[in-house]
């Protein structure tokens, strides 16, 4: 779990690095916006935001964007967005609203979390 | 009694007050400073008052700004709850002194995969105490968190990180949580809170609610470790252990009429102290009330305010009952000087009867405080209950200086012994007894103990007249104690025969003096005889003599027994006369065995 050697340094440069939600492909249903929060550079934080990153390549390549919020640096948001656990993954879009807290490391609970479709599609 | 009265000279832990009522004195100097405590109990016991008021009485008393965190009610219910106490929550927040934050712990919406953290609450908790530079927190329920995660082993662990944060934070914190069963909080967070645990409990008892307030643990200190009453009224909890009152009030060397002179006189002429606490008790029907009511008609007569808390009949009736007896309530009432309330003790609990009556008595400022009876709230309250709040009571009414009169209702077989309790806490005790013989029942009344009164131990009987009360003596003599028409009877009869006496002693007085006068005559009688008996044995002797010395002799012995004033002059006279006896009947003629 504590080995997220797959892709180590993405999360520093992660709010927004990833497609605009609501950019090209945005409008249709089957765009995804998720936003991930974290405390900080933690190993639970890194691996949490590889996981999912795993994830949505896999299932949901080109149309979803991965906000990540790091309470740390906004400590206000935990409030307004009513987080108490990290890592948390909220799924903005598509509707509705869906919470899925932990490091993501059991993937087929996030499938189920998220409502994804099993991979058979592709 | 175990609370600590002067623990503040010997706790070196820093305490952070509450400022609720009671509370701080229970635990010398209120909860530990930077330190969580909980406080735990079941459904509607008062945790979120007790916190709220910690909380906001720190920010208005001891300028420590603060966070209320809500698991359960939201910040508008919180504001709305609180107002009826007074707080102004809106305001403080304003002030940037209060955060109020609702945390929603939402369980359906929330998926657990793998490994979390709480460091979103932390964060949240953390600015929230930065915003305000708060020293205290409250946590209200905690334990809402366990239904939102499904690990609770992992939330365990997070919980414990918590506590260890919030002491890191050096905040004061309350956190408050349910009763579970049979243990002190449904999912057993004490064991990450060592340092202080309040236990509050809410139960109803004969169908009468009482809440109570107990310090269960709280490390490095003394405190009470009773079961304290505590009361949640317009102004807040307010925990009043018996002793938080202390003993300090000043006292008074004014004396207040009883209404009753003799009675005045019984206690030593003047009346009760003022600022005293007097118990009249006695079986039903023994004339208390009248007492009571006669007391307040002095009270009001002087000018004076009294109030009458009456729980077995209504102001009217009391009005027309005392009218009959000549005692004229209607008057104080009309001119404000009276207050009466009447309510039945059932319908409260205790504490809240004694909020109440403190309430009252604040309101009105009453001279003379009258309770009749508080034997009543015996339906309401085990007998040590109903002491405990008498205490208090008594305590409040002593600091304003305010005299108070119990009347109790006792039942004929020993009062002495199932009044202590109260008895030990009045200063004086006044005794109304009934006494039946004759066809008739009488009243006596005495006064069984008057602290600081040279009262007199005397028993009187109770009158109650169309004039009010009136005490007379009661006819103690070998036939027992007389009361009623068999005093009146015995005093009647006593009138009589004292007058017969007397006439029997003049007529003897009388008799007396004639005797005398007739022993007087016979003794001059007999002198006289015995003086012509000398006379004639002196003549005799002499004619039978021959010389003229013996002639001259007799002759200065006849002029001696004449009281011949000239003196003889042939001779001194050798030969007294046996005449004129002295007249000594002391240590006379020795008598030889």
């Amino acid at each position: 779990m504590t080995g997220p050697a797959d892709r180590p340094p993405a999360v520093d440069t992660a709010p927004d690095a990833v497609p605009d939600p609501g950019g090209d492909a945005a409008d249709d249903a089957d765009f995804w916006h998720l936003r991930l929060y974290v405390a900080g550079q933690s190993p639970r934080s890194l691996s949490a935001y590889s996981n999912l990153s795993a994830l949505c390549e896999q299932h949901l390549a080109g149309r979803y964007a991965i906000e990540v919020i790091d309470l740390e640096q906004q400590p206000s948001l935990a409030r307004t967005d009513d987080i108490l656990a990290v890592p948390t993954l909220v799924r903005r879009l598509p509707a509705p609203l869906r919470r899925i807290i932990g490091d993501l490391s059991d993937a087929d609970r996030v499938r189920i979390g998220l409502r994804l479709q099993p991979p058979a599609s592709g | 009694m175990d609370v600590p009265g002067s623990a503040d000279q010997l706790q070196r832990l820093p305490k952070s007050p509450t400022g609720i009522s009671g509370f701080d004195e229970l635990t010398g100097g209120g909860l530990p400073q930077g330190r969580p405590t909980l406080v735990c109990g079941p459904a509607g016991c008062g945790k979120t008052l007790f916190a709220m008021e910690f909380l906001v009485r720190g920010i208005t008393e001891f300028d420590e700004p603060g966070v209320f965190i809500a698991f359960e009610e939201s910040e508008g219910d919180l504001v709305v709850n609180v107002a009826s106490l007074g707080f102004d929550l809106p305001r403080l927040q304003e002030e940037g002194v209060l955060v109020l934050d609702h945390i929603t712990v939402a369980p359906a919406e929330t998926e657990e995969t793998g490994d979390w953290g709480l460091d979103g609450l932390l964060l949240r908790l953390g600015a929230a105490i930065d915003e305000v530079g708060a020293r205290r927190i409250v946590i209200d329920t905690l334990e809402t968190l366990f239904s939102g995660f499904a690990d609770s082993a992992r939330l365990r662990v997070e919980l414990r990180r918590l506590f260890a944060w919030l002491k890191d934070r050096g905040v004061t914190a309350v956190i408050t949580a349910e009763r579970g069963d049979g243990t002190l909080t449904r999912h057993g967070i004490e064991e990450y809170v060592s340092d202080c645990v309040v236990v509050l409990d809410h139960r109803v008892t004969d169908q009468n609610s009482i809440r109570r307030l107990r310090v269960l643990k709280y490390r490095g200190s003394l405190h009470g470790t009773n079961e304290y009453p505590f009361l949640i009224s317009e102004s807040g909890l307010s925990v009043m252990p018996i002793t938080s009152l202390g003993l300090q009030h000043t006292v008074s060397d004014e004396r207040m009429s009883t209404g009753v002179p003799r009675l005045d006189l019984m206690l030593g002429d003047g009346g009760f102290y003022r600022g005293s606490t007097v118990l009249i008790s006695g079986t039903a029907g023994t004339g208390k009330s009248t007492l009571a009511a006669q007391f307040c008609d002095a009270t009001c007569s002087r000018g004076e305010r009294a109030v009458y808390f009456a729980f077995e009949e209504s102001a009217a009736e009391i009005l027309r009952n005392m009218a009959t007896v000549g005692i004229d309530l209607h008057r104080w009432v009309d001119a404000g000087l009276l207050e009466f309330r009447c309510f039945r003790p059932s319908l409260l609990g205790l504490e809240a009867h004694l909020f109440a009556m403190q309430r009252a008595v604040t309101e009105f400022d009453p001279a003379v405080v009258v309770m009749d009876p508080v034997s009543d709230f015996l339906r309401v309250g085990t007998g040590a209950d109903v002491a405990a709040m008498l205490t208090r009571q008594v305590d409040f009414l002593k600091s304003r200086g305010v005299t108070a009169l119990f009347t109790r209702l006792s039942s004929d077989t020993d009062p002495a012994n199932a009044e202590q309790q109260l008895t030990s806490l009045v200063d004086t005790w006044l005794l109304v007894k009934h006494q039946e013989g004759n066809g008739e029942h009488n009243r006596l009344l005495y006064v069984r103990k008057s602290r600081g009164m040279a009262h007199s131990n005397q028993i009187r009987e109770f009158l109650l007249t169309a004039q009010g009360i009136e005490l007379a003596d009661v006819y103690v003599g070998p036939q027992g104690v007389l009361t009623g028409s068999a005093r009146q009877a015995q005093e009647a009869a006593e009138r009589a025969d004292g007058t017969a006496r007397l006439e029997d002693l003049a007529q003897r007085a009388v008799e007396l003096e004639r005797h005398r006068e007739a022993v007087q005559q016979q003794t001059a009688r007999l002198w006289r005889d015995f003086d012509d008996e000398a006379a004639i044995v002196a003549r005799l002797r002499s004619e039978g003599d021959t010389g003229d010395e013996d002639r001259a002799d007799q002759r200065a012995a006849q002029g001696l027994l004449r009281g011949a004033a000239t003196p003889v002059s042939d001779a001194p006279a050798t030969a007294p006369a046996p005449a004129s006896p002295a007249p000594d009947p002391g240590p006379a003629a020795p008598v030889t065995p």
